[in-house]
């Protein structure tokens, strides 16, 4: 018997969690807000560059699981240039595909990259795991939070 | 009368039938993700035997009434069942008296109750309350909570790298103006047995009282409280094979007996007016409000049926079980062990590669392995270890070599799952 976990860990997953994208300090970024997970040390720093309403350039630093790590570097490439209307309906995308997955005969393909997560769904205790470093993005756009939990 | 554990299981000290014991446990014929379940996570909570189960679901259906209120019949019952179950449980532990033995929630509130009633008491401003570095949560908080109250200052035994306290530290520790010291018997995240009797004799010998964490240590063999001469012993019944929700602190008559109540209530007074309230006697003093009954009478099975194990045998299975779970982890590529100290109970932790616990753990559950990741509740010992967290298999007497090998090769699926 297949133990499943594969429909997780899938390829995108292990190389956004091997080889990070923009992971680095952002110089002189706009926004600087921490991601944190106190249960299990998800530990995050979201870096954002807003120009009028389009987020220029977006960066991250930390540790935590695979799940985090490589839901904060796909989100980190998808955001890149989008305007804040267009990362906040990414947001609730993303959101309803790790919490309810992805509805009957929906075509994955729309999701883009993000249909690599369409697996967590299946794994309720890690949808915090890849929703953290999205709630930290969000809560960037809007206010002035200095630190995003998902517990 | 206390029922008799129903299954007895036959031992003599070299054997230990594992398989019969395991027959005990219904939980352990449950599938997880169409694997038997592989139960490594005893540390955290332990199964229940069948004795358990039965006395809790007893007591609900033939005694359930309020104790030490009504003339009723239900309420004779209950509550005589309910003073059996502390006679049963300070036995088990060699304590000298029933008044000694507090029923609680758990263990964490064996521990509030402790700096709230006796820390309140003798701990003040410039004093010190001693702690080790591989301390759960549960004794880190409340002292620095108490500390925080009263000006005194919190002190932490340093730990080797093989996650044992430097006694010789701790002896110097000793000399300074010190009202308590609390450490753990055996340490949740690392597994080590702390030498507490040796500890114990030295604050002793400096007047300074002792109580110790008996969380882990009561799932993996009997505690005697008069041979260690602890002055307070604080355990969960969930740990050693009983219910949740109920626990014991177990202090020495004299020190409960100066201490002020926990908390206001009923059935910890002896009689209220408007102008002032006499308290009850030991140990009700301790016990305001209806208490846990059932898991009382549970956790009373429970040490009843742990007398009646073979825990010479046991303990040598254990060990055993310890030393080959050790070495298989030992032989996988890429897993360090934290936590390797010369006297340990059956507790691994260990991390793998640069892989995080969570993942480690998410990838076991689906061949139906249940290990804890985390940082146990122990955050200080994962940065003294220079780990966020750690995968952590803990073992009791109803887990097998096979179940390691289980655990072993979920690991080798691990590292194929995440691409090593």
């Amino acid at each position: 018997m297949t133990s499943g976990a594969e429909s997780l860990y899938q390829d995108i997953i292990l190389d956004h969690n091997r080889s990070p994208r923009n992971f680095r300090v952002l110089d002189g970024a706009h926004r600087i807000v921490e991601a944190y997970n106190p249960l299990c040390g998800d530990h995050y720093t979201i870096y954002l560059k807003l120009d009028g309403e389009i987020i220029s350039d977006i960066a991250f630093q930390g540790s935590g699981c695979a799940i985090s790590k490589s839901s904060a570097s796909v989100m980190s490439t998808v955001v890149k240039g989008k305007t804040r209307e267009e990362a906040e309906a990414l947001f609730t995308a993303f959101h309803h595909l790790v919490t309810e997955g992805a509805d009957a005969g929906e075509d994955l393909d729309q999701y883009g990259k993000l249909a690599a997560f369409s697996g967590v769904s299946e794994f309720p205790a890690r949808v915090k795991c890849a929703i953290l470093a999205w709630h930290t993005m969000k809560s960037a756009l809007h206010s002035d939070a200095k630190t995003v939990s998902t517990e | 009368m206390i029922t008799p554990p129903t299954t007895s299981v036959p031992m003599s000290p070299q054997t230990f039938d594992v398989e019969s014991l395991r027959g005990e446990f219904p939980i352990l014929n449950v599938l997880v993700h169409g694997h038997r379940l592989v139960y490594l996570d005893n540390a955290a909570t332990s199964q229940k035997p069948r004795a358990v189960i039965r006395s809790e679901e007893e007591y609900y259906r033939t005694m359930n009434a309020n104790v030490h209120r009504g003339v009723h019949t239900l309420s004779e019952k209950a509550t005589a069942r309910y003073e059996e179950s502390r006679e049963s449980i300070r036995k088990y532990i060699g304590a000298g008296s029933a008044k000694e033995i507090v029923f609680v929630r758990g263990t964490t509130e064996a521990i509030n109750l402790v700096a709230a009633t006796y820390g309140k008491m003798h701990v003040g401003k410039g004093d010190h309350v001693v702690i080790s570095g591989m301390e759960h949560h549960s004794n880190i908080v409340p002292w620095q909570m108490l500390c925080g109250e009263t000006g005194a200052l919190l002190r932490v035994i340093p730990l080797n790298d093989r996650g044992e306290v430097i006694l010789s530290e701790y002896e110097k520790i000793l000399d300074g103006p010190v009202k308590l010291v609390a450490i753990s018997h055996i340490s949740n995240a690392l597994g080590t047995v702390n030498p507490i009797r040796e500890m114990i004799a030295s604050a002793h010998r400096r007047g300074i009282p002792v109580l110790v964490d008996g969380a882990q240590a009561m799932q993996h063999g009997p505690v005697d409280v008069r041979e260690l001469e602890c002055d307070f012993y604080a355990f969960s019944g969930h740990k050693m094979f009983g219910p949740t929700g109920i626990g014991i602190l177990f202090g020495r008559e004299a020190l409960l007996e100066t201490m002020p109540p926990y908390q206001g209530g009923g059935d910890m007074i002896k009689s209220v007016t408007f102008e002032k309230t006499i308290y009850n006697d030991l140990p009700h003093k301790f016990e305001a409000g209806t208490p846990n009954i059932a898991g009382a009478v549970a956790l009373g099975t429970a040490t009843e049926w742990l007398s009646g194990l073979d825990w010479t045998a046991i303990g040598l299975y254990e060990q055993n079980l310890l030393q080959y779970a050790t070495d298989a982890l030992s032989d996988m590529p890429g897993v360090r062990i934290i936590g390797t100290a010369e006297r340990k109970a059956g507790i691994v932790s260990f991390v793998m590669n640069d892989i995080h616990p969570h993942d480690i753990g998410t990838i076991l559950d689906r061949d139906g392995v249940a290990i804890r990741t985390g940082h146990h509740c122990a955050q200080p010992v994962m940065m003294r270890y220079g780990v966020p967290a750690t995968a952590r298999a803990s073992f009791a007497l109803y887990n097998t070599a096979s179940e390691v090998d289980a655990l072993i090769a979920a690991l080798g699926r691990v590292r194929e799952v995440m691409g090593i």
